[in-house]
């Protein structure tokens, strides 16, 4: 069998380190959780992850993270945008600023968000008497998902547009596109696998979350109790077997949804290739 | 020349910290989260005394943290040589895993409980809504803030103080059952520990009520500076954060007679005296009188009254399918 040289040495030694680390940091723990949760017995792992009240946590929990990852895909697509195509005075200082939610720990965020909007906060006791309840309700657990996510598809989809040379839109233009249909045509389409690859990091961010969320969700069961609370719940029993099944559950999920989002990116990437 | 000085600095240093631990001995004490300032001095108390009396030198490092997650740290191998958890709960979750031996609560004086707290109300300034017993929390418009019982051992001694008043009066488990889900129903925030609850009341102005630790009620309204007020209310439960010897680590570590001369310390006058100063109800008849102006009366009913134990107590009212699962309603 003829072995293809490989212009960088060292593709063993390399690869063997790749798969100890992936193995000993994401592999293991996760193995470990499995093996715990199925140390119940069938009946015990479905009594632990399917009630109404963990199906409500669930739905929430992927819902508000869905609700969060899409703003951040609009948003994150016009800050990007800006931050590409302007100069403007205090541009860089902004750009730095975008990665501030990755470097403050969560539990501040929840707790400045909570501050902000409740009814005597600075937002607050404009919003409150409009009837937007933006602390201890689901949308509360939205706009802190927003924040998190943030950095994740600004910084996915600025690299892409950097390359974007703006002569292709006029080109466009002087071919007789409109506005509307060089952004729609010519603009978008080489985003797609950023844009879809920053709504994945997004959301998988939103699902783990709880530092922030337990801060400003309030935890009402049914109305705002995400799932990690439940996991937590569980803990303070002693029930480690039914607070894993929780999380296998959550874990399992999240998986099989990531598996989703990487098949329409390739897609997406597909469709770029071929056209 | 500088450098040179600077490694005879740090060579000599690096000495003197070796030769301290030699001589030293070094106790953990893992206890939860408000008692910080309470063991800083009773620590520095015992510290000195036992330095005087033994010539030994003795370094107590402190863990704080949630009481049960605490709990969970000592039993997935924490070294801890005394355990001073918030809640028999978490002490026996321990002792079930053989790491504390024996019955560990006869061990010491008063059921291994150098003292004891409760559950009081924290109101506005003033008491706009009048609020002085249990029955006025479930008044229409008065909104009450406390944990949520199924993180928070400041949670789930509420829970337990408000079914203790209404069937140790008298009332029927229906009738109790009935006071605990209007209750609930004007809690509008679940925080998850006792500290979010108190930024929830004080720093954003939300609720009517704070159901709190006395002691941290006490705190909280010496901080406030007269914005908020204690209320007492007639009866409450009496919140016993056993101390307990990890034997499992103390005869590994051979650290024994140290660390039980440090709980039976806590019995003593001087130390005493700190726990009344820190607004904790000292075990010492003779150090509550003198500090009975800082504690007033009332009826605090043991968890004996209105369940078996703790254990059994938290299984009935707040585990998996007990009656707080019950209150909330999916909608």
């Amino acid at each position: 069998m003829a072995v293809r040289r490989r212009v960088l040495p060292g593709f063993s030694l390399s690869l063997g380190y790749t798969v100890f680390y992936l193995s000993v940091l994401v592999l293991l723990p996760i193995v470990a959780c499995f093996s715990k949760a199925f140390s119940l017995s069938f009946e015990g792992f479905r009594a632990a992850v399917w009630t109404e009240r963990t199906r409500a946590a669930y739905a929430l929990t992927f819902g508000t993270s869905l609700v969060a990852a899409v703003v951040n895909v609009l948003l994150g697509l016009l800050i990007a945008w800006v931050l590409v195509r302007y100069r403007f005075p205090g541009r860089r200082l902004m750009d730095s600023l975008i990665d501030l939610p990755l470097a403050l720990p969560t539990a501040v965020a929840g707790l400045v968000y909570a501050s902000l909007y409740v009814k005597k906060g600075w937002l607050g006791r404009h919003l409150v008497p409009l009837g937007i309840q933006a602390a201890y309700s689901r949308l509360a657990i939205v706009l802190v998902l927003v924040f998190i996510g943030l950095p994740f598809v600004v910084r996915t989809v600025q690299p892409v547009l950097e390359d974007l040379d703006p002569e292709v839109e006029e080109a466009a233009a002087s071919l007789g596109a409109s506005r509307g249909q060089a952004f729609r045509r010519v603009i978008l389409p080489p985003l797609y696998p950023a844009l879809v690859t920053g709504f994945a990091l997004a959301f998988a961010r939103s699902l783990g979350e709880y530092g922030s969320v337990v801060f400003v969700s309030g935890n009402m069961p049914f109305k705002t109790e995400i799932a990690p609370v439940l996991i937590v719940a569980r803990l303070e029993e002693y029930a480690y077997g039914e607070a894993t099944a929780i999380a296998v559950v959550l874990l399992v999920i999240s998986f099989a949804m990531l598996v989703l989002i990487n098949l329409l990116e390739r897609w997406t990437k597909g469709g770029e290739a071929n056209a | 020349m500088k450098t040179g000085l600077l490694r005879a600095a740090a060579v000599a240093a690096a000495l003197l910290t070796v030769a301290a631990a030699a001589s030293a001995v070094e106790l953990l004490n893992v206890s939860y989260d408000p008692t910080r300032e309470l063991w800083r001095d009773i620590n520095a108390s015992f510290a000195a005394a036992y330095q005087k009396e033994n010539g030994v030198a003795v370094v107590i490092k402190q863990s704080h943290g949630g009481s049960s997650s605490q709990a969970r740290s000592v039993i997935d191998g924490l070294d801890a040589d005394v355990v001073t958890l918030a809640s028999y709960i978490d002490t026996d979750a321990i002792a079930q895993r053989g790491l504390i031996t024996g019955d560990w609560v006869k061990r010491l004086p008063h059921n291994s409980l150098p003292y004891t707290s409760t559950i009081v109300f924290v109101v506005r300034k003033g008491n706009p809504k009048g609020i002085k017993d249990w029955p006025d929390l479930v008044k229409p418009g008065v909104e009450v803030i406390t944990p949520n019982p199924k993180t928070s051992g400041n949670g789930y001694l509420s829970f337990f103080s408000a079914w203790g008043s209404v069937v140790l009066r008298g009332g029927s488990r229906a009738q109790a059952t009935d006071y605990v889900t209007k209750l609930y129903r004007q809690v509008p925030v679940l925080d998850s520990g006792a500290r979010g609850a108190s930024t929830t009341f004080v720093q954003r102005g939300i609720g009517d009520v704070h159901l709190s630790w006395e002691n941290e009620a006490r705190l909280e309204v010496r901080e406030a500076g007269g914005d908020l007020e204690v209320v007492y209310p007639p009866i409450s439960i009496r919140a016993e954060p056993h101390v307990a010897l990890v034997d499992a680590s103390v005869d590994r570590k051979k650290t024994r007679a140290v660390a039980e001369a440090y709980l039976r310390y806590l019995y003593t006058d001087a130390a005493q005296e700190i726990i009344a100063n820190h607004f904790y109800r000292p075990a010492s008849e003779a150090v509550l009188a003198r500090h009975a102006a800082s504690f007033p009366a009332l009826r605090l009913f043991a968890i004996q009254e209105i369940a078996a134990s703790f254990p059994d107590a938290y299984k009935q009212f707040i585990a998996e399918g007990g009656v707080f699962d019950r209150i909330y309603k999916p909608r």
